[in-house]
């Protein structure tokens, strides 16, 4: 019996060594584990699958090279790390909150990432990079636009897309510069907004724009998420007949926004979205030709190839992995992100945390280098991507146009959107 | 805090609360049935919808046949779906614990969303050019065709149901079954075909909601959650295993979820919806026609 508990003790010791010690006796590491957290079940689980799988064509442009103008494609590896291997280990958020939390939790201590990624909605890139600031462990974010997450202070967290002031501020910018174009006048506004955090703060983002660009608010409408009819929220769209109308939602509510207003017959003149849902490629697909007219912000448009030779090497990459979807916005996002983080690493030459972090705050990433029509990428003391620049586009038979600002526009704006009466 | 919208949007209102209370109606009415069999509920029963949806979309998309013409298809796939849930599931945990009876079907459910997901992705889908979809002008005001056709046939189902359980021999076992399960069978009655034929009927019902519902919803693996909630409520509200009880819930439900969007906030509706329930089964603990 004490024998026994003397051989248990003996290994107990025995593992917390290997444990303890296994880095320190490492040297320089053969690859380095990146925790990856995105929604693969659940509502938003297509975006989340479409942006893992343009990590792995990030990761295989990394750890195996690649014939493209990046740094990084230039050698297998890592080459400030000796070659090293970029591992991921992606996690299902299930888009919520708390998984997200657990599983960053889990991510660092079980997974020994030195960093993580993700994780599309703003609620969930809440928790979980809570959970990093306090570890210290480096949080990049790719897609969320929640314009608090970097308003918090935090010295751990890094985002490379604009958050909704900057394309919420487009939007206000695109009217003005509309009604002197065309010489009309917008008053009003409605805001319709789903009630997580994405769409909560971007419904307020675009409230203290809308004052202080002088329209007044008519209605600003918070729904659930995933209801099962929008009929009260478009009757009241309709009593408040907004000039403007602002949503704010996630594609299955887009679905059923666009066809809740057919079919109660509301016909706002000029419909600018707030992303998500508006440009996810299965909305673009289904909903094209209803959605006509519809306007919505964009980090990212493949239209844009013309000007970038990198979107469309990538995009065949990413079509081989996808089933044939073609890179769009979150994934061309999550690319950007990626390989950001990837050259902190490499110039960190090192997997310790602070180095890495001492990295990413010294990022200069030149435009040609992003498939983004961005100024390039680089921080400032909060952890946000300064060289940001937001497109709108308009759906215009049945795809998607650049058409602000209008020094980029592929096409002519078309306003007012007619009535659902006169369309074919 | 009241706010009046103008007499159009009103009324247009109240016909699509009314409209989407009948496919809430037909969803809950087979749970109801089942709860009021053999009093057990059925945690998959979105699940049950969410294929019955699938089974519409992918007739469509496969063979061209729009959700109204699949309408029979997709009965007889949940019907037997139905009744293989009861013949390999069910029928064994009768006779267990409370708990492996909820936890049966409340696992089946998270098995059908998963593998929904596995094998058609969790892609929103739609049917994209069905034969009834857009809007139709009744009296002068806009709704929508689709959901006009949807509770029109959702009424039409509950006549054929309720028709089915008063009129004929079958039906009449079944009602015998419900209410004495022992006493039935010594009349002679095959109890375990009537349990049978219950879960069959309960999931053809939503087979039939589901495939007008895909007419105009889209579909993806957790669709059915989304309904599952309101069906629950419309059971307890209208009384466990009454149909009629369903029928008038059902309705009601959609009626006040419209209503308190309009006339105070549409982050109010599920609250107002939730709070009349609270005082019905205070006042009333067996719903509005419950039996017991």
């Amino acid at each position: 019996m004490r024998q026994a508990t003397r051989m248990a003790a003996v290994l107990a010791i025995l593992g917390l060594l290997m444990i303890a010690g296994g880095p320190a006796f490492a040297g320089q590491p053969k690859e380095v584990v990146i925790g990856v957290l995105y929604p693969m079940t659940g509502p938003s689980a297509q975006i989340g699958i479409d942006a893992v799988n343009m990590i792995k064509v990030a990761l295989d442009i990394i750890n195996n090279g690649a014939n493209l103008n990046l740094p990084l494609a230039k050698s297998k590896g890592l080459p400030g790390l000796g070659g090293a291997t970029i591992r991921v280990v992606a996690v299902d958020t299930q888009g919520k909150a708390d998984v997200g939390q657990a599983e960053a939790e889990r991510l660092i201590t079980q997974e020994k990432a030195i960093a993580l990624f993700g994780a599309y909605q703003s609620a969930v890139t809440t928790t979980a990079s809570q959970v990093a600031e306090r570890m210290g462990i480096p949080f990049m974010n790719a897609d969320s636009s929640s314009p608090a997450l970097t308003e918090r202070g935090y010295k751990w967290f890094f985002r490379t897309s604009p958050h909704d002031v900057h394309f919420s501020q487009v939007m206000f910018e695109f009217m003005k510069d509309l009604e002197k174009k065309r010489n009309v006048q917008f008053k009003t506004v409605a805001i319709l907004n789903e009630d997580t955090t994405f769409g909560t703060d971007s419904a307020k983002a675009q409230e203290d724009l809308a004052k202080q660009f002088g329209y007044t608010v008519a209605a600003r409408i918070p729904f659930r998420s995933g209801t099962t009819s929008l009929d009260a929220e478009v009757g009241r769209l309709k009593s408040a007949n907004a000039d403007v109308f602002l949503p704010s939602l996630y594609t299955s509510d887009a679905i059923l926004l666009t066809r809740t207003m057919r079919n109660l017959d509301y016909n706002p003149k000029l419909l600018i979205a707030q992303n998500a849902g508006y440009t996810d490629p299965k909305f673009v697909t289904e909903m094209g030709k209803e959605a006509e007219g519809a306007i919505t912000r964009a980090p990212f448009s493949l239209d844009l190839a013309a000007k970038k030779p990198l979107i469309p090497a990538i995009d065949a990459m990413f079509k081989k992995l996808s089933g044939g979807r073609d890179m769009a916005d979150v994934s061309a996002r999550a690319f950007t992100a990626f390989m950001t983080l990837a050259d902190a690493i490499n110039r960190a030459e090192s997997t310790d945390p602070a180095a890495i972090q001492k990295a990413l705050q010294t990022t200069n990433i030149p435009p040609d280098q992003l498939v983004m029509p961005w100024t390039g990428v680089q921080f400032d003391a909060k952890g946000q991507n300064i060289g940001v620049r937001a497109i709108l586009q308009q759906m215009q038979g049945g795809a998607y146009s650049t058409i602000y600002p209008f020094d980029l526009a592929t096409k002519d704006v078309i306003y007012p959107v007619p009535a659902w009466s006169q369309r074919k | 805090m009241l706010q009046i919208p103008s007499a159009e949007v009103l009324i247009q209102g109240i016909m699509n609360g009314v409209l989407m209370g009948c496919l809430y109606a037909l969803i809950a009415a087979g749970l109801s049935l089942i709860f009021g069999l053999m009093e057990i509920v059925n945690f998959a029963h979105g699940e049950f919808l969410m294929l019955g949806m699938y089974t519409a979309f992918w007739m469509y998309t496969l063979f061209g046949l729009d959700p109204l013409l699949s309408v029979p298809i997709c009965a007889a796939a949940l019907f037997l779906l139905g009744w293989l849930t009861h013949k390999g599931i069910i029928r064994r945990i009768l006779g267990g614990p409370m708990l492996a009876q909820i936890f049966a079907t409340f696992g089946l459910g998270i098995f059908l969303r998963a593998a929904a997901q596995f094998l058609w992705t969790p892609d929103f889908r739609q049917i994209a050019h069905p034969l009834v979809q857009g809007p139709v002008k009744l009296f002068g005001i806009s709704i929508g065709l689709a959901q006009l056709v949807a509770s029109g046939a959702s009424l039409a189902a509950f006549a054929v149901l309720y028709w089915f359980i008063t009129r004929t021999e079958a039906g009449a076992a079944l009602e015998a079954t419900a209410q004495d399960r022992q006493a039935a069978a010594l009349m002679g009655i095959n109890t375990e075909r009537m349990f049978t034929l219950g879960w069959g009927i309960s999931s053809a019902c939503v087979g039939i909601a589901g495939a007008f519902l895909a007419s105009f919803f889209y579909v993806f693996p957790y669709v059915g959650s989304l309904f599952a909630l309101i069906a629950y409520v419309t059971v307890a509200l209208g009384g466990f295993g009454s149909i009629l009880g369903s029928l008038v819930a059902g309705i009601m439900i959609g009626v006040i979820e419209v209503m308190a969007g309009l006339l105070i906030a549409p982050a109010f509706k599920y609250v107002a919806v939730f709070l009349i329930y609270l005082i019905v089964v205070l006042i009333r603990p067996q719903g509005l026609f419950g039996k017991f």
